[in-house]
């Protein structure tokens, strides 16, 4: 029975040291929502496919600015009671109109920094930078 | 109820808050706030030139006389809402018609400060339309919020509601010698920003009332606040300082507005700022929470934060008589 406990307790260990998945950080502006608000994914292995999510709440995108790689999804998730949009400054994408739960996803392509606003209620800003 | 209220508050008891100190501008403040305090129980407070009258709502004074033009403003209906804050907000546009249609003498038309429906959804703006059918005055004057002109520019606001109107809804109108205005400040939202008129409307607006009389009383409506209410929710208007611009030279300048979904009111000179309740959901007052939105309140309190405006014109007199009532 101790031998097996110690066999099992071993794997274990040994499951738990295996290289895990690696995290794309989405870094935050200065001063911007903690992290319990719903910050980075945890899942991204360094390829660009990954996604990020940007969540939208209390008319607020958060994280308010992120950075990724080119060809890196974001995924916004409108969890406000409000409807909202993700609208480019510079007509690059812009969403449906997203009610509760709504999403709306975007790949960049090409490197740059991409400003977006809600188009009904225009003082809720975000920007996403793309090396 | 009324009736009693009606009795207490006769005239004698509620004037004589005159003016005032040499140093004052005029505006009777205490007798304004003692007023404001008996505004619920249905007294009619009315500013003239710096003295406050006010009176039983049911007294011959307020009955509609000769000359006397009476309408009501509701807004931000939001029909299709159904979250926490207010998860049937057609029985609160009912009651809000309820309201009207209990009003001693029937107001002449109704004015909507937009935010008609809530998602912009054809069968939300049919609800509205079915549901104020049963209202007593059966003219309605619209003007779009930014719920009403999701994802088309607004053409179906404007095929429902904008027929006769210019670019993106703005108009104006002529009642027993009153000139209204309906204005949209909901297009072309700038990141960042607050709602905006445009130059194409201003210069609309500019030639509208260039040669009218200085006499003529003006009313002016829009959805988002025509003043700056609070900038960091978006409620203000980032170029109206050019829409005041052309209203300076009139002696009686009445602006009604929407979208913060509570009262509030301002003076500035001759003219008079007022936002109206909303039938749908009350919002925090400015700073008071993290964000402008719904805000829930217990069941029981909901329909004393929603409600409807009444507006009193009389000739000769140069303030419009403006009344909020609650749905409580």
């Amino acid at each position: 029975m101790r031998k097996i406990r110690l066999v099992v307790a071993f794997a274990m260990l040994l499951l738990m040291a295996a290289p895990g998945p690696r995290r794309v950080w989405a870094a935050t502006a200065p001063g911007s929502a903690p992290a319990t608000a719903g910050g980075t994914s945890p899942i991204a292995p360094d390829k660009a496919s990954a996604g990020v999510d940007v969540k939208i709440d209390n008319f607020s995108f958060t994280p308010q600015e992120i950075t990724v790689k080119a060809e890196t999804t974001i995924t916004w998730t409108n969890r406000d009671d409000i409807p909202h949009t993700v609208t480019s400054t510079d007509q690059v994408f812009k969403s449906k109109t997203l009610d509760t739960d709504d999403k709306f996803t975007f790949t960049p392509t090409k490197p740059g920094t991409y400003s977006y606003f809600c188009s009904i209620h225009p003082k809720m800003t975000g920007k996403i930078v793309v090396e | 109820m009324a009736d009693e209220m009606a009795d207490k508050l006769s005239d004698d008891s509620l004037l004589n808050h005159n003016l005032l100190h040499p140093e004052n501008d005029g505006i009777d403040r205490r007798g304004f706030l003692k007023c404001m305090a008996w505004a619920g129980t249905g007294a009619l407070c009315v500013v003239q030139g710096g003295v406050l009258r006010s009176f039983a709502l049911n007294s011959p004074e307020a009955k509609r006389a000769k000359g006397q033009l009476s309408f009501v403003q509701i807004s931000d209906s939001h029909m299709g809402f159904n979250k926490p804050a207010n998860p049937d907000v057609v029985a609160t546009l009912k009651a809000a018609v309820d309201k009207i249609n209990a009003l001693p003498a029937t107001p002449e038309f109704m004015l909507h400060t937009g935010d008609i429906s809530h998602l912009s959804k054809p069968s939300e703006f049919d609800n509205v339309d079915q549901i104020l059918k049963s209202a007593r005055p059966q003219e309605v004057f619209f003007v779009p919020g930014e719920h009403d002109v999701l994802e088309d520019e607004g053409a179906q606001y404007r095929e429902r509601y904008g027929k006769g109107t210019n670019g993106a809804g703005w108009y104006s109108f002529d009642k027993s010698g009153v000139h209204f205005i309906g204005l949209v400040n909901v297009m072309n939202l700038k990141a960042g920003g607050l709602g905006s008129l445009g130059a194409e409307q201003l210069e609309w607006l500019e030639r509208d009332v260039k040669h009218r009389s200085h006499s003529t009383p003006i009313i002016v409506f829009a959805h988002i606040p025509l003043w700056t209410v609070y900038p960091d929710w978006g409620w203000g208007t980032d170029d109206s300082a050019h829409a005041l611009s052309y209203l300076k030279k009139f002696g009686s300048v009445t602006v009604l507005n929407g979208h913060i979904h509570q009262t509030m009111q301002k003076v500035e000179g001759h003219i008079t700022f007022h936002t109206a309740c909303s039938t749908a959901f009350p919002q925090p007052k400015p700073g008071e929470a993290p964000s402008p939105g719904p805000m829930k309140v217990p069941a029981e309190q909901l329909r004393s934060l929603l409600g409807l405006t009444s507006v009193d014109f009389v000739r000769g007199k140069r303030s419009l008589a403006v009344t909020d009532s609650t749905l409580a």
